[in-house]
């Protein structure tokens, strides 16, 4: 080892960019080939014809485009795609600032509660979206069981769930939500113990009542969290396909198609390739506007 | 009527162990500015976060002007509070943060920019209302902190250590403004601080605290010049009060009226002194080393002097204490008793 | 002291109504996994009851009568396999981005965080191909080889505000005591480090359970399913949901998860603010 004047050096070339570069580039490299080779790839193939299970391919400019586009499907799934996942993170947004207010204190019997509420969360999306799909079956719906018990439908006269179109919506709304909520209101909450306590105590002896200090100063304060929580939220909710596939299959007669699952339906399901690759490329200006907003909160932070 | 009185105030938070308030009783005068003094645990947070309504007594009551606030929330007492951290309200403007109390109470929107400029002119902020906390510095800040508090006009204000978190070269600066501050607004004032420097340049009166008790209440002069117990006699001064057991009392003596024998006049109690180290702080000299021979051998002892000259590491020299200085406690209650005759040797 | 009462009653209805919503389902899923399908398939009978006695029925299908243990253990498999692939990769990677790289250091992080964003359900498509090409159609080895590229982003965000939190005088201190730099990571702080490696470890491996799209994708032969695709299409025989046996199996499913999440709850609340919360 390194004696007298070479333990200094060793610690001069402390920020060694060499061993950094070594250390880092295997993740970079593989990133790199199987995350952007893959997405362009993906541009590749949309102005291709490529077809699964033949190993052809030509180039055939715009025709998958034009074709999408004048497709009714696809208005249907780029529609539902935005109403999906700016509802559901709305109503996110709003619960999930009021379970983190109620959970922010302890209390006994707070860590059970935080269990049963992360489970929707954490639980696979497929699993938790199979027990939905029990609860709304159109037939044993248990929603439906107790709606006749109390008079408010006759016998087998309840709606189907899943079964009408604007149900169907409702219901995948509700899924969603249903499953971003923990997320939301876990990063929320950490949001709200990062705020000094004598902030709500300044206000209290300002003068401001609880709904004041919380709309007025506390959640305010929270923006880049909340900023996070929605950012975040919005990603997984506009690039799932998990939901629909499950409860809908993109049905009633593709009332509840998305921009993912109709990718998968053409793509995998109907082997064209090309055509799923060209549809999944419309998620893409959702990710850029998404990833711009993200590195301001980011740059944002540093600054403070 | 803005004068804060507390009876018999008890803060309790495990139940079975000590209070961190035990049965404080005070009453402060129109206008002062009443210090509480004490080191950390001492309690005096705590009485004053009780005083803004923060914390909940145990017993005891709390009166504001005349009235027991006990049940009120700190909004309906009159109060203001300056805390530590100053709690600026990150994401508002300057004017935001000051107005934010004034729109909390309801007052009218016509009012507020008035009463802003004016809280903002008193604290020659008025330049700065744009601007957001995290561009301020830590004068400005305090500032910032007191306009909001004043903009209310409150009864009392309560500040919380707000020197505590500034840098040592900004410390002396801040506290002399916020003495010029009171000095124009004249409003009843409570300050927390650990810091005895502090309480007494900025006290009319000083209330030094230790595990939830009130050992004395009096002015700078009061607690310095006649502590009341040793705790007192050493919390106040630096270096503490020298302390000597002898038979039944302690014996007191402050660093700077231990010196040499070359100065001494009139009634005066002779020691040798074996200097062991020695300290230029620029001002003055601390000196301390121990006592030698009698019933002192060994026994530690600061001195503070103008000039160190000829007092060596090593040497042993002649060092006396007048005799009206000395303090005398008992040895037992550690509580002040009368002077008395003793034999030194 | 009215007001406290009536905030507690609100906090009460709130705390009650939310959990009750959010877990209702999986209340469902057990109850339904216990009943006879005589009680569950017949309409008049009260749900929220047991009408006929309970029965280990559906959970003696599962696990004999399906290949819900095979997925189990092709999930395990994938698991650990991609587990050691994303430690490999990502421990080094945040290690070096949080200490070594500077300015450069944090555009890399960044550019890793943005691949997050990138989803599976753009790159399926592509990656099929490649797959095929690869000849690992239907096999678990293609998802060993894709899983990683959410998994390692994810790690070396959340290990980079780990690393950054340990203090540089450690490895300085090693340093002067002579160690290389390489060395003082290997020897110092890797070991002191296991908490976040153990986060990484356990989302890691919540993130492969959870994943759909993928395991769809790659893989369509019943018994290399994963837990995740394998009970939804194949529990489901023809056009009958065995819900008995179906949400049974999402129970045993989701609950070891859950709990593993939960105790590293935290951390992962870190992982995702690291950067809005200073």
């Amino acid at each position: 080892m390194a004696v007298g004047g070479g333990k200094i050096k060793s610690i001069a070339a402390a920020q060694s960019p060499l061993l950094g570069a070594a250390m880092f580039s295997p993740a970079v490299l593989y990133i790199v080939l199987l995350v952007g080779g893959p997405f362009l790839l993906a541009i590749f193939y949309a102005f291709s014809d490529a077809r699964i299970g033949s190993a052809e391919m030509h180039y055939v400019g715009l025709e998958n485009f034009r074709s999408i586009l004048q497709s009714p499907s696809f208005h249907v799934a780029i529609r539902n795609s935005f109403i999906f996942t700016i509802c559901s993170q709305a109503v996110v947004i709003v619960g999930a600032n009021i379970l983190a207010i109620s959970l922010e204190n302890t209390f006994r019997g707070r860590g059970l509660i935080r269990f049963l509420i992360l489970l929707p969360w954490v639980a696979p999306i497929a699993l938790g979206a199979i027990g939905w799909k029990w609860i709304l079956d159109s037939i044993y719906s248990v929603i439906t069981w107790v709606l006749v018990a109390a008079h408010i439908y006759k016998p087998f006269s309840a709606p189907m769930w899943l079964g009408e179109p604007r149900l169907a919506i409702a219901s995948v709304l509700l899924v969603h939500s249903w499953r971003l909520m923990p997320f939301s209101t876990v990063i929320l909450l950490a949001g709200r113990t990062a705020i000094p306590k004598d902030i709500p105590e300044a206000a209290a002896v300002d003068g401001a009542g609880f709904w004041r200090t919380q709309l007025q100063i506390i959640i305010p304060m929270m923006r880049p969290i909340i900023s996070v929580a929605v950012l975040f939220g919005l990603i997984f909710t506009f690039t799932d396909m998990t939901v629909v596939y499950i409860l809908t299959a993109g049905g009633p007669f593709d009332s509840t198609q998305t921009l993912p699952n109709l990718a998968f339906t053409l793509g995998i399901q109907g082997s064209d390739l090309a055509a799923g690759a060209a549809i999944s490329l419309f998620l893409v200006p959702m990710l850029v506007v998404i990833a711009y907003f993200m590195l301001r909160v980011a740059n944002r932070a540093e600054v403070t | 009527m803005a004068v804060v009185q507390t009876r018999e105030l008890t803060k309790v938070f495990k139940e079975g162990q000590l209070g961190a308030v035990n049965h404080v009783n005070l009453e402060t005068r129109e206008g002062e500015f009443l210090v509480f003094l004490g080191p950390s645990g001492s309690g005096k947070t705590t009485l004053l976060r009780m005083i803004a309504g923060l914390e909940t007594p145990t017993s005891g009551d709390i009166l504001i002007g005349g009235q027991v606030v006990n049940d009120l929330s700190p909004r309906d007492r009159r109060i203001a509070m300056v805390f530590q951290s100053y709690a600026l309200y990150p994401h508002l403007s300057v004017y935001k943060n000051i107005a934010f109390p004034l729109r909390a109470q309801k007052v009218k929107k016509e009012l507020h920019k008035g009463k802003v400029e004016w809280a903002a002119s008193l604290l020659g902020i008025g330049a700065l209302l744009d601007r957001k906390p995290r561009e301020l510095s830590g004068g400005e800040r305090q500032r910032v902190a007191l306009a909001r508090a004043i903009v209310r006009e409150p009864a009392v204000f309560l500040l919380d250590e707000p020197l505590s978190n500034l840098d040592a070269k900004l410390r002396a600066s801040a506290r002399e403004e916020l003495e010029r501050f009171h000095r124009g607004v004249g409003t009843t004032s409570i300050y927390v601080t650990h810091d005895q420097v502090e309480a007494m340049a900025m006290g009319d009166r000083v209330m030094v605290l230790n595990q939830g008790v009130v050992h004395q209440l009096g002015t700078p002069t009061e607690v310095y010049d006649n502590p009341v117990d040793t705790f007192v006699a050493t919390f106040l001064g630096s270096p503490p009060m020298n302390l000597v057991e002898l038979g039944e009392v302690i014996v007191g003596f402050r660093p700077e009226h231990f010196r040499p024998a070359s100065a001494s006049s009139g009634d005066s109690v002779p020691f040798r002194f074996k200097v062991e180290n020695r300290e230029y702080l620029g001002s003055e000299w601390i000196v301390s080393g121990t006592l030698i021979g009698g019933k002192f051998e060994g026994k530690e002892i600061f001195s503070r002097l103008p000039s160190a000259q000829d007092l060596n590491p090593g040497d042993t020299h002649d060092f006396f204490v007048a005799r009206r200085e000395l303090k005398f406690f008992d040895r037992v209650s550690e509580n002040r008793t009368e002077p008395r005759g003793l034999s030194w040797q | 002291m009215v007001r406290g009462v009536w905030a507690k009653a609100g906090k009460v209805l709130v705390l009650g109504v939310f959990t009750i919503l959010l877990a209702f389902p999986f209340y469902w899923m057990l109850v339904t996994s216990f009943k006879q399908n005589v009680d569950l398939y017949t309409m008049e009978n009260n749900p929220f009851i047991f009408n006929a006695k309970p029965t280990l029925d559906h959970v003696k299908f599962l696990f004999t009568e399906t290949r819900f243990v095979r997925w189990l253990g092709n999930t395990v498999f994938v698991g650990a396999f991609v587990v050691a692939i994303t430690l490999v990769l990502a421990v080094p990677a945040a290690y070096s981005l949080a200490r070594l790289s500077g300015r450069w250091g944090e555009r890399i992080g960044i550019g890793i965080f943005l691949t997050y964003l990138i989803p599976p359900t753009l790159l399926f498509i592509p990656l099929s191909r490649v797959v095929a090409y690869l000849g690992l159609q239907d096999s678990l080895w293609a998802l060993i080889l894709v899983y990683p590229t959410f998994t390692v982003p994810f790690s070396v965000w959340l290990l980079m505000g780990f690393f950054k939190s340990i203090p540089k005088e450690l490895e300085d201190a090693a340093m002067v005591d002579g160690l290389t730099r390489f060395g003082a990571f290997v020897k110092l702080v890797i070991p002191i480090s296991t908490s976040g490696i153990l986060t990484v470890v356990i989302f890691t491996f919540t993130l492969v359970t959870q994943e759909f799209v993928y395991a769809l994708t790659f893989i369509s032969s019943e018994s290399s399913q994963m837990i995740g695709t394998g009970i939804p299409i194949f529990l489901v025989r023809g056009d009958v949901y065995y819900w008995g046996a179906l949400m049974a199996a999402c129970l045993i499913a989701s609950l070891p998860i859950a709990f593993m999440y939960n105790l590293f709850l935290d951390r992962f609340i870190a992982g995702f603010t690291v950067g809005a919360v200073k």
